[in-house]
C-alpha cells in the first residue's frame, strides 16, 4: 500500500545504496531474505531519513534477527552511511574545526587566551598541550560533542593518514591512541576525583569512579574509530572499504586464528550457546520415547479402577548416558580450541554419566579434578591452563609420549561404555606417533573419536598425522569453528 | 515526508510521542525500543522481543496495551501447547449435548444439526482466535514463545503474517482491526526462520547507565537521587564482571527497595557485601563481586587501556 510512497519519498539513490547495503549484509553472512528487504524498504519511509539512529534501527529491526549478528551489522552500517546525517557530514572546511563557544570555555578555563584561537580553523592552532587539556576536560565532564571533537582533532593530528592505501584503520587508530596517552589521562582523572572527594575514597567508590572514566575513554575511542572509518570510506569508496572490514559471525569465526577481540566474543557466545544445547538435549531425551505395554504395571495399575486396565503403562526407554573422556592438547596453537571443546562438555555434562578430562603437550595430566565441586568452568579451565602438569621435556607437542603415559596409567578406567573424544591438531613435531595406542583404546572403548580444529586441506602436510591416528578412529572431524563443535556434540549425545 | 492522510489510523504520530507516553506509564524506553514500537505499528508487523530475563519484554507488551487503550490478550506458551490452548476447540460437551437434544425433541434432520454443532456457538475461542475476534483494540503478548516445540510455532505463522485463521468446519477468519502483536523469547533455542522473518526484532538489553538511574528513581519510591545514582553505577560495574548471571533491572529495583527499606542513604562496600545476595542469585557469582569490590585499588591499576 505504501509501495508509491516510497518511491516519491525515499527516491532512487537510497533504495539503490539499500540495495547494495544488503548485499554487503549477505556477504558477511546474515540471512537476509527478500521480505526482508521489502520490508525494510517499507520501514524507512515511515522515519525521518535525517534521523540516522532512527534509519539504523529501521533497518536493524526488519533486516537483523540475532543478537550475535549485531556487530557484523554495525560495522556493515557505519561504511555504508557513515557519510550521511549532518553532524556527520565530512567537509573538508569545517573539518577539524572546533566550535566556537568549546575554543572560549577552553580559553577560560586556561585562563591564558592568546586570542589566536578566532576564527575558522581554529583548531589547527591548538598546541599539543591544550588537545590534552581538552582531551582531559571533555572526559572529565563526558561531553559528548567535546569528545567528538578531540577525536576529529586528533585523529586528523595523530594518526597520519595516507590516502589510497588499501587497510582497515587499525594502524592509524593505534597511532592515534599512543599519542594521546589515555592512560596517563585516566591517572590524572582518577587523581582529580579523589582530589575533589570530602572523605578519602573507598575501594568501592575508587572503583565506580574508575569504572565511570572507563566507559568515556571507551566512547572516546568508539569516536575515533568511527571518525578513522569516515576518512578512510571518503577515501577508498564504499564496497572496498566494506570488504576490508568484512568480519565472521562469531559462530564462522576460526578457533585458531581468532584475534584477542574475537576470543571474547567467543567466550561471550559459548553462555548462550551451552544454554541452548543443553535444553535441546534434554527435550531430545523426553521426546520420541516409545516403548512395548508394561503388562506388570498395567495390571498393578488397573487395581485402582477396580480390575479394568484403564490406564495402560509402557517400558520406556532408558537411553544410557555414555560416560566421556576428553582427552585435549593444550599446546599454543590448539589452546583456544581444547578449551572451548572442554567448557561445552561440561557445561552439559549432565548428559553424561561420567566426564574425565586430561590435558597434554609432550607430557599429561588429568584434570578432572578442577572441574569437581565448582560450578564455575571458566575458572576451572584457568586452573587447567595454568596448573596442570603438562610439559616433559621442552613443551613441544609430542602425542606418541602422552598417549604412552596416557595408556600406562589410564588406559584400564576405558571401558566398553566409554567415548573417547580427542583433540589436537596431531602436528606431532615428527616424534614417533605411538598410534597403537589409539588402536588399543579402540577396541576397549565404545567409540573414539578424532577433532581437529585444522582445515581439512591441510591435514596430514608436514608434521601433521591425523590421518595415521584416524585409521584407528571411529570418526575424524574438521571443528574449525562454534557452529561445526555445536553439531558434532549435538550429535554425540 | 509523511504523507500518511489516507492511511489507516495509526495509533501513534511520531517516536517522540512513543516515547513520551510510555513513560507516562512509568515505561522508561529508549530510541530503539520507541522506534520499533513505533515501526510495529505504521508497517502492521508483529514484533518479536528477545533478550536476558527480567529486563522488561512482558511489561513492554504491558505498557504498550496501556497507552494504547487496548485490552491486553496474553498466551503464555509452554512445551506441549497445541492447537486446541492456542486457537480455538468445539465445546465437545455441548455438542453432544445438542445432538442428545435433538434426539429427544424426536427432529432427525442431520444436516440441520450437523451445520449446528459446527457454528459459532459451540466453539471456544483460545487467545490467538479471541485477539482476532476482538471487536475492541487489543494488544496480544506471545509470552516465551521459545518454549514451545518447533512444530507448534508453525500455528502461529498464519495469524502473524496476515492476521487470520483458518477454521475447516467455518472457513477463513479475518482480524476485525489489526491488534498490535508481541512476541517474546528468551533465547533458549533458535527461533525457525519463518517466524523470525514475519516479524520486526527487537533486542532489550540491560540499559544503559542513565537510564537504570531513571528507572530506578521512578519505580523505587522514596529514593533519593544520589542513592539511585549509585545503585546505578554498582550494578553497571558488576554487569561488567563475567558473571553466570547478571542482575537484572527487576532485580537492581528490588535491591534499591531494600535499600531504601533499610534506611540507607549510602553504599558502602560493607552494605554492599551483606545486601549483595538480592543482586546475584549464584554462589560463585556472589563470591567474585565481593572479591572484586573489596580488593584495593589493584583492580584500578590492573586495568586494561591499552
Amino acid at each position: 500500500m505504501t509501495d508509491t510512497h516510497a518511491d516519491v519519498a525515499v527516491g532512487e539513490p537510497i533504495l539503490e545504496l539499500l540495495a547494495g547495503f544488503i548485499v554487503e549484509l549477505r556477504q558477511a553472512g546474515l540471512p537476509v531474505s527478500l521480505t526482508e528487504h521489502l520490508d525494510a524498504m517499507e520501514a524507512i519511509t515511515h522515519i525521518p531519513l535525517e534521523d540516522r539512529s532512527a534509519f539504523k534501527y529501521a533497518l536493524a529491526a526488519t533486516l537483523v534477527k540475532n543478537n550475535a549478528h549485531w556487530r557484523s551489522f554495525e560495522t556493515v552500517f557505519e561504511v555504508y552511511f557513515s557519510l550521511r546525517g549532518r553532524e556527520y557530514a565530512l567537509n573538508p572546511d569545517e573539518l577539524g574545526e572546533l566550535p566556537q563557544e568549546l575554543l572560549d570555555e577552553l580559553e577560560q578555563m586556561q585562563g591564558q587566551g592568546d586570542g589566536e584561537n578566532n576564527g575558522a580553523g581554529g583548531g589547527d592552532q591548538l598546541s599539543p598541550e591544550e588537545l590534552a587539556e581538552m582531551l582531559y576536560q571533555s572526559l572529565m565532564r563526558g561531553d559528548d560533542s567535546m569528545m567528538r571533537a578531540v577525536a576529529r582533532q586528533s585523529v586528523k593530528r595523530f594518526a597520519g593518514m595516507e590516502p589510497g592505501r588499501p587497510v582497515g584503520g587499525t594502524y592509524y587508530l593505534y597511532r592515534t591512541l599512543r599519542n594521546l596517552d589515555l592512560e596517563g589521562v585516566m591517572e590524572r582523572l582518577m587523581q582529580q576525583a579523589r582530589h575533589d572527594s570530602p572523605e578519602s575514597l573507598t575501594p568501592l567508590e575508587e572503583r565506580l569512579e574508575h569504572d565511570e572514566y572507563e566507559h568515556r575513554i571507551d566512547q572516546l575511542k568508539k569516536e575515533i574509530e568511527s571518525e578513522i572509518r569516515r576518512r578512510l570510506v571518503a577515501d577508498r569508496g564504499v564496497e572496498a572499504m566494506a570488504k576490508t572490514l568484512r568480519k565472521p559471525l562469531p559462530e564462522d569465526i576460526d578457533f585458531m586464528h581468532a584475534s584477542r577481540d574475537e576470543m571474547k566474543m567467543l567466550r561471550q557466545a559459548i553462555y548462550p550457546l551451552t544454554r541452548k544445547l543443553a535444553v535441546r538435549l534434554a527435550r531430545k531425551r523426553r521426546h520420541g520415547r516409545k516403548g512395548p505395554l508394561d503388562f506388570r504395571n498395567t495390571v498393578r495399575h488397573s487395581l485402582s479402577y477396580g480390575g479394568v486396565p484403564a490406564e495402560p503403562k509402557f517400558k520406556y526407554p532408558r537411553p544410557h548416558k555414555p560416560e566421556i573422556f576428553v582427552i585435549a592438547d593444550i599446546s599454543g596453537s590448539v589452546a583456544a580450541f581444547a578449551r572451548f571443546t572442554l567448557h561445552l562438555v561440561y557445561a552439559i555434562s549432565n548428559q553424561f554419566s561420567k566426564v574425565r578430562a586430561f590435558t597434554f603437550i609432550d607430557g599429561i595430566d588429568e584434570v578432572t579434578r578442577f572441574f569437581e565441586g565448582t560450578d564455575d568452568i571458566v575458572e576451572a579451565i584457568h586452573r587447567v591452563n595454568t596448573e596442570a602438569d603438562v610439559v616433559w621435556v621442552d613443551g613441544h607437542s609430542d602425542y606418541g609420549h602422552a598417549f604412552e603415559i596416557f595408556w600406562s596409567k589410564w588406559g584400564k578406567d576405558i571401558g566398553p561404555k566409554t567415548t573417547v573424544l580427542i583433540l589436537g591438531d596431531a602436528r606431532n613435531n615428527y616424534h614417533s606417533s605411538q598410534s597403537w595406542v589409539v588402536k588399543e583404546i579402540q577396541h576397549r572403548a565404545r567409540h573414539v573419536y578424532w577433532l581437529n580444529p585444522e582445515p581439512k586441506s591441510y591435514w596430514d602436510t608436514g608434521d601433521s598425522i591425523v590421518g595415521e591416528y584416524g585409521t584407528h578412529c571411529d570418526g575424524t572431524f574438521e571443528c574449525r569453528n562454534m557452529r561445526q563443535l555445536e553439531k558434532f556434540v549435538d550429535n554425540l549425545v | 515526508m509523511a504523507t500518511e492522510t489516507d492511511a489507516p489510523a495509526y495509533r501513534f504520530d511520531s517516536v517522540g510521542e512513543v516515547r513520551e507516553r510510555l513513560a507516562q506509564v512509568d515505561y522508561l524506553s529508549d530510541e530503539g525500543i520507541a522506534g520499533i514500537v513505533y515501526l510495529a505499528d505504521r508497517l502492521q508487523k508483529p514484533i518479536l522481543v528477545e533478550g536476558p530475563a527480567g529486563t522488561g519484554k512482558t511489561q513492554l507488551a504491558k505498557s504498550v496495551a496501556e497507552i494504547a487503550g487496548a485490552r491486553l490478550i496474553r498466551l503464555q506458551c509452554y512445551e506441549g501447547l497445541d492447537e486446541s490452548k492456542a486457537l480455538y476447540e468445539w465445546n465437545y460437551k455441548k455438542q453432544l449435548l445438542r445432538i442428545q437434544a435433538s434426539k429427544a425433541d424426536g427432529e432427525g434432520n442431520w444436516d440441520q444439526i450437523e451445520e449446528d454443532i459446527f457454528s459459532d456457538d459451540f466453539l471456544l475461542t483460545r487467545p490467538l482466535l479471541e485477539a482476532i475476534r476482538a471487536e475492541d483494540p487489543v494488544v496480544l503478548l506471545i509470552d516465551e514463545v521459545d518454549r514451545v516445540e518447533v512444530e507448534t510455532e508453525a500455528l502461529l505463522l498464519e495469524i502473524l503474517s496476515d492476521y487470520q485463521v483458518s477454521i475447516p468446519e467455518l472457513g477463513t477468519i479475518e482480524a476485525r482491526q489489526i491488534p498490535m502483536v508481541f512476541l517474546t523469547s528468551n533465547n533458549t533455542r533458535e527461533l525457525s526462520e519463518a517466524l523470525k522473518r514475519r516479524c520486526l526484532f527487537l533486542h532489550i538489553d540491560y540499559p544503559d547507565m542513565e537510564r537504570e538511574r531513571q528507572i530506578v528513581l521512578t519505580k523505587v519510591p522514596g529514593i533519593t537521587e544520589s542513592l539511585a545514582d549509585q545503585v546505578a553505577r554498582i550494578v553497571r560495574s558488576i554487569r561488567q564482571l563475567e558473571l553466570k548471571k547478571s542482575p537484572s533491572v527487576s532485580e537492581t529495583i528490588d535491591w534499591a527497595r531494600t535499600l531504601v527499606l533499610l534506611g540507607i542513604g549510602k553504599v558502602d562496600a560493607e552494605v554492599a557485601t551483606s545486601t549483595i545476595n538480592i543482586l546475584l542469585k549464584y554462589q560463585t557469582d556472589i563470591a567474585k563481586a565481593v572479591k572484586e569490590f573489596s580488593t584495593e585499588s589493584s583492580a584500578v591499576s590492573k586495568a586494561g587501556l591499552g
